[in-house]
């Protein structure tokens, strides 16, 4: 940059640049195509795998794997309906304790929160996501079933009278849908309230002004302001929270008492497919009752994918209506 | 520059492609996969055989299902399971004939939660059939107040707790309900999974114990070194011969002495509801599989000189672990047994 930079040679020098910077940014390419590349032949190979593994049992039984109740191993018998409910059940129970405290978490810390509440509340949350399923288990086992079955359960039974409803009927064991619902809720409740408090936080500043210089209160602010703004992304959190609730097995299994039946009442036990596989796959030794249970893994699979393509619409079609 | 680059990428994707296939250093002289029940017992076996001979053995406890499934494909050396092989699963055996050698012997015990019980529960194998069957449904049932003269039974609802996961206990226990009950037998019958008809799941023996510690009224059955382990109560329960029997490590190696096994047995037998008075009902063996044809020398011969060791000194570690030993009439006649198997096309008992 000084005095006399020869013009040959500043210009042979940036050439150079060039052609080294050429030369490198084709290896970074290379390299980051194939790990783009490896992510979908991971997926594409765990497919084909699962449903290689299954379709003895598809061919032999049919949809009857997802449509009948009968799962007698002794018989021959695999109809998977009840874990493909309880999958379902569970999950659904999850998400509608998890959503509004995951969202109202969120929207304390980032809208309501002093400063020096926030990093330690927003830690601790997180933490939630960092415990083993199987920890989540023991304390179910010891905490949350003994509560449940002499307080909560008597309480919405008898005392809200919820036992009228075939919801809430029915003697109170302890292990039930509902164990594993609430189990499932605070698994979930982490990733939700994550994701929504980093996108609230994303929110912009011009936003909140804007809102209130029209003279909305504070709670107005949010819901008008602030919510709509970042309703694609919570949607996305909540999705998140979905797909761990559906996946998870060991908290499951040992809070949901493993009774293949379909039963209305949240108080009874039920079974889902994770733990249904999990139960089962290190001691079935005959080739149609491993090949059922691969086959009960694909329809988790499938569910898992319809799961995702319906989040990725939503988000899609809340983000389009926001534009327009 | 580009050179080093290019060579560093070449060596990186080179390392990926080779540690799929890189195997640890070569230290263990054999290994075994299969039942989690004997799992501690045979931990022990192997640490005390390789302190003595320096011999490392492997073993997975994956579960019998996954022990017999990969000792089909020969991908271990020797299988484990708590229940016998199938003739079925005999034949698709890819290393040829199998041999059942029994190890130890283990037992599933009722354990219940009755408040204010002070003695042991009197159960003969129909009641806890029926029981487990949801034919029972109260504690103060006329057929368990009839066992149990002076208890006093509560007026409540029997809750049954099983085990959820395919398991060796299930199949010891339904092995025994099929054995005393023509009805169990009909039409539920036995195996590592069952079909319930009432009751909760829970996953292994802590999951059925946490239960029945936990809820008044429920029943439930684990494994015997489980249930001793952890100061669970449990049932007497009636023999063939007509006595409440405690379980014990005792009345278990009884229940197989009373076995009169013909000379030529296979060893795949069920000592379920043995004749005998001391003989504890709900007992059961479990085993080592082994091809009777060893091709490879040295593998085979580790192999024998293990088990052979295993009945000689192993057996008398059994019982400090909770397990039952073999009575040492039946260890005399294992022991040679060990000689029909065939190391590289020559039986063993030929070349001593």
């Amino acid at each position: 940059m000084t005095a006399l930079p020869a013009h040959w040679l500043d210009k042979d020098r940036r050439e150079l640049r060039l052609k080294e910077s050429a030369a490198s940014d084709r290896i970074y390419e290379l390299l980051t195509t194939a790990c783009a590349l490896v992510v979908p032949a991971l997926v594409v190979s765990i497919a084909v795998a699962i449903f290689a593994a299954a379709w003895p049992a598809f061919a032999k039984l049919g949809l009857s794997i997802v449509t009948s109740s009968n799962w007698d191993v002794a018989g021959g018998h695999f109809g998977a309906a009840p874990a493909v409910f309880g999958t379902l059940v569970s999950s659904a129970v999850a998400l509608v304790i998890a959503t509004p405290l995951a969202i109202g978490v969120a929207i304390f810390l980032s809208e309501f929160s002093p400063v020096w509440l926030r990093q330690p509340v927003g830690f601790l949350v997180d933490l939630l996501a960092a415990i083993p399923s199987v920890v989540y288990g023991l304390w179910g086992i010891f905490v949350l079933i003994p509560l449940l079955r002499e307080h909560v359960m008597p309480f919405l039974r008898d005392t809200l009278h919820l036992g009228a409803t075939p919801f809430f009927s029915g003697p109170a064991y302890g292990p039930s849908m509902l164990a594993a619902g609430v189990i499932l809720a605070i698994m979930a409740l982490p990733y939700i309230s994550a994701v929504s408090r980093e996108v609230l936080m994303a929110v912009p500043r011009s936003q909140r002004e804007a809102a209130l210089a029209l003279g909305a209160t504070r709670w107005e602010m949010i819901r008008d302001a602030v919510i709509p703004y970042a309703r694609s992304g919570i949607i996305g959190g909540i999705m998140l929270g979905l797909g761990r609730a559906l996946g998870e097995t060991m908290a499951v299994t040992m809070l949901i008492g493993n009774r293949p039946e379909i039963s209305a009442s949240l108080l009874a036990p039920g079974y889902t497919m994770a733990s249904l596989i999990a139960n089962e796959f290190s001691e079935a030794t005959n080739d149609l009752h491993l090949s059922a249970l691969m086959a009960v893994g694909a329809v988790l699979f499938i569910i898992t994918l319809i799961v995702n393509a319906v989040a990725r619409w939503l988000v899609w079609s809340v983000a389009r209506s926001r534009a327009q | 520059m580009i050179k080093t680059v290019r060579s560093i990428a070449v060596a990186i994707s080179a390392a990926a492609l080779l540690s799929g296939g890189v195997v640890s250093a070569q230290s263990v002289d054999l290994t075994g996969a299969g039942a989690t029940f004997p799992y501690p017992i045979y931990s022990k076996w192997f640490a005390d055989y390789a302190k003595s001979t320096g011999v490392k053995i492997n073993y997975q406890s994956i579960g019998s299902g996954g022990g017999i499934r990969q000792l089909s494909e020969q991908t271990v050396d020797f299988g484990a399971s708590d229940g016998p092989m199938s003739d079925q699963e005999l034949a698709g055996a890819k290393g040829g004939p199998v041999l059942h050698f029994p190890t130890v012997m283990g037992a599933v015990v009722i354990t219940y939660n009755i408040p204010g019980l002070n003695r042991p529960l009197n159960l003969s194998g129909d009641v806890i059939s029926d029981i487990f069957a949801g034919k029972i449904t109260k504690w103060n049932d006329a057929r368990i107040v009839a066992q149990n003269r002076g208890v006093a039974l509560p007026n409540s609802d029997v809750l049954v707790t099983h085990r959820t996961d395919g398991s060796g206990t299930t199949y010891i226990f339904s092995d025994y309900l099929s054995a005393v009950s023509p009805s169990w037998s009909s039409s539920l019958g036995k195996g590592k999974e069952i079909k319930w008809p009432v009751g909760i799941g829970g996953k292994g023996n802590e999951g059925v114990a946490g239960q029945v510690k936990q809820t008044p009224g429920s029943i439930g059955y684990v494994e015997l070194a489980y249930a001793k382990q952890n100061n669970l109560p449990y049932a007497n329960v009636r023999n063939a011969a007509g006595r409440y029997v405690s379980p014990s490590i005792a009345s278990v190696t009884a229940a197989a002495g009373s076995m009169k096994l013909p000379k030529n047995t296979d060893y795949r037998v069920s000592i379920a509801n043995a004749p005998g008075k001391e003989s504890y009902p709900i007992s059961s063996m479990t085993w080592i599989l082994v091809y009777q044809n060893q091709p490879d020398r040295v593998k085979g011969t580790k192999l024998v000189n293990f088990l052979r060791w295993a009945y000689k000194d192993g057996e008398k570690t059994a019982a400090t672990l909770d397990y039952a030993p073999l009575p040492a009439s039946m260890l005399a006649q294992l022991q040679s047994r060990l000689k029909t198997i065939r190391i590289a096309g020559t039986r063993v008992g030929d070349a001593r």
